[in-house]
């Protein structure tokens, strides 16, 4: 599978509500086999732009286009085998158990498929997501990271349904591991990483620079719903770009071995503020 | 999977233990509840002035099927064919009709108190039958005479029709139905048709006030095969199609984005959701009057005790919600007999202190 070919991408996109331009001529492309990193302050459009590429709100301009087809044509069910998502809050309203919801992500697309196979891509997602003891629990009655774990693991369910149609598919994550114990943040980032190396282009919204720069391969950096920069994490992360966007006097460090660049806030409380 | 980690034999069985326990008690709970009914049914039909054997009662039903003419004589066969079966059959297809809207109407708007009570169809119909009843009377007396089609039921069912239509309207912007703005429209819709309702039987006569008030809390009594032929085939439909609403729905739970990204036609869903329940709520309401609490109790209760999974919950809400209007108009028919009491004071009486005290034996909050 060629690693260039971009499953996904968005063109001088842009989305207005209430007269406020949330995301605006934004262009990028989602390559299969990528982890993809996308950063920005609070507010600066990374969710409606998520929004705008899963489908789920039109662009008022600019166009997507997902596996050669324009995503205004591709139907729920095709949309549903080529991405799956992965959003910021879940609740169920009713008292689903953890298998039920897991359940949810092959009951749609699955359907193709027989019982014992999609019981078996439940058992392997919640096992993957380390929630398979839990299979029997009310999703309710779960902590806040462990709801994200389960989340998770359907949206393994889906993708791995998925693949029985789509060749090529999109992951998007969209701060899953807000909730998570820092164990947890990185085995669930290193499920992402290993997800796109078998192919998959696999987009994550963060907001810990150390782990975007350590776990992209492409990093994308908004603020007030523009793109500033995008790039392998190495050349797009520097000083001035920190200031600007994140307003923060910090500088970064190389990490020794990758070159990877890190920060540190101590910087922060030991300087006087400017 | 090649990513997952080789899961512990352990959690693996257990888990496979797990799901084929959750589907032998789906398939018991099935059987059970289809057995029970066709049982309470069938003494059901034998329970009134005539007091008719559960036995006989079954022989005169296969007689009947089976087309042996021999066996059909005899009083009990009349009052059986052409009294309490009509009677009883509206009752199972009333109750079914209106636990399965219930449970359709919790699903989209994923709230256990939403009913089509609440959202305004109920109150819509009650207002367009006490229009019929009040001013049909006033105005048209002639003419509803002569109309072919009883207009109270008629109007009734135009009413809820419309004012789910409306609710419909006013919620959908476009394209996009707003599950929020529904409830909150049908509360305010709701409440303009309970005082026009009350403005309605303010100008009313004695006569006119009594038959308001009876019709308003519900009977089976006027039960016939005319009017079993006018309600099976809206509610039938319901019945049949909601299957097909499962999925959706369980996937509804997830909010409306997410359904959509699991590629569930979300929009096609609720509209053909909003259709099924105005229709068949309009039909139930137009032919047995407002029987409350039945779409709120039964699923409750099936959620509390199979679980909440809609593939499992329509069909096992329908079936509770059959048996609790035969039920009740079991003992509507004998706690006062020969009177009879609306039935809706039966379920209301019943429901209500049965609902509070689910609501008391909770452990916590989460379990709704």
């Amino acid at each position: 599978m060629s690693e260039t070919t971009p499953i996904l991408s968005g063109h001088e996109l842009s989305f207005v509500a209430g007269g406020r331009a949330l995301v605006a001529d934004a262009s990028l492309e989602l390559a299969c086999g990528t982890t993809t990193i996308l950063i920005g302050p609070n507010g600066a459009g990374k969710s409606t732009l998520l929004k705008l590429l899963t489908g789920e709100i039109k662009p008022a301009g600019g166009a997507i286009r997902i596996a050669g087809d324009d995503l205004k044509v591709v139907p729920a069910w095709r949309l549903a085998c080529l991405r799956a998502v992965m959003a910021q809050h879940a609740r169920i309203a009713f008292p689903f158990s953890v298998y039920e919801v897991a359940s949810l992500g092959v009951d749609g697309i699955g359907r193709a498929l027989t019982r014992q196979r999609r019981e078996a891509i439940v058992a392997d997602s919640l096992a993957a997501a380390g929630v398979i003891d839990l299979a029997g629990r009310r999703y309710q009655t779960l902590s806040g990271g462990e709801q994200q774990r389960v989340q998770f693991a359907r949206v393994l369910c889906q993708l791995e349904a998925g693949r029985s149609v789509a060749e090529r598919q999109v992951l998007f994550l969209d701060e899953p591991i807000a909730s998570l114990d820092l164990c947890h943040q990185l085995s669930l980032l290193d499920m992402a990483r290993s997800i796109a190396a078998r192919g998959v282009a696999v987009l994550v919204v963060l907001h810990d620079l150390n782990l975007a720069v350590t776990y992209a391969d492409h990093l994308v950096v908004m603020d007030q719903g523009r793109i500033i920069a995008q790039g392998p994490p190495a050349r797009t992360l520097d000083d001035a770009l920190l200031r600007q966007v994140f307003k923060v006097d910090l500088t970064l460090s190389r990490a020794p071995a990758p070159g990877l660049p890190f920060l540190l806030p101590q910087q922060h409380r030991s300087r006087p503020a400017a | 999977m090649t990513l997952a980690a080789p899961a512990p034999s352990m959690a693996t069985s257990a888990l496979t233990t797990l799901i084929a326990g959750r589907r032998r008690i789906g398939a018991l709970a099935v059987v059970g509840f289809s057995l029970a009914c066709l049982l309470l049914a069938i003494v059901a039909i034998g329970q009134g002035a005539i007091a008719i054997a559960p036995g006989r009662v079954a022989e005169i039903l296969m007689a009947k099927l089976g087309g042996n003419a021999a066996l059909l004589e005899g009083r009990d066969v009349l009052v059986v064919l052409n009294i309490r079966l009509p009677r009883v059959l509206l009752g199972l297809l009333v109750g079914a009709g209106l636990a399965a809207s219930g449970a359709l109407m919790q699903g989209l708007f994923r709230n256990p108190l939403a009913d089509p009570g609440l959202v305004g169809v109920s109150s819509g119909a009650a207002l367009a039958a006490a229009a019929t009843i009040v001013l049909g009377d006033r105005f048209l007396a002639g003419t509803m005479m002569k109309l072919p089609f009883a207009a109270l039921p008629a109007g009734a069912f135009c009413g809820g029709l419309v004012s789910t239509l409306a609710l419909y309207l006013i919620a959908t912007r476009g394209g996009r139905t707003s599950v929020a703005t529904m409830l909150l429209a049908g509360v305010a819709l709701g409440a303009l048709a309970s005082a026009l309702t009350g403005l309605l039987a303010f100008i009313s006569d004695d006569r006119q006030l009594r038959d308001l008030t009876f019709w308003s809390l519900g009977s089976l009594g006027g039960a016939s095969w005319t009017k079993l032929s006018v309600v099976a085939p809206i509610i039938l439909p319901l019945l049949l199609l909601m299957p097909l609403l499962a999925r959706g729905l369980n996937g509804l739970m997830l909010g409306e984005a997410e359904a959509y990204h699991l590629g569930i036609p979300v929009q096609r869903i609720k509209a053909l959701t909003i259709l099924l329940v105005a229709l068949a709520v309009g039909a139930s309401v137009a032919t047995a009057g407002l029987i409350g609490f039945v779409g709120i109790v039964v699923p409750h209760l099936i959620r509390l005790s199979v679980g909440p999974d809609h593939r499992l919950l329509l069909p096992l809400s329908a079936l509770g919600g059959a048996m609790l209007l035969v039920g009740a108009d079991i003992v509507s028919r004998l706690i006062v007999a020969p009177a009879e009491l609306p039935i809706g004071i039966v379920t209301a009486t019943i429901g209500a202190p049965f609902f509070l005290w689910l609501l008391l034996r909770r452990t916590s909050v989460l379990d709704v």
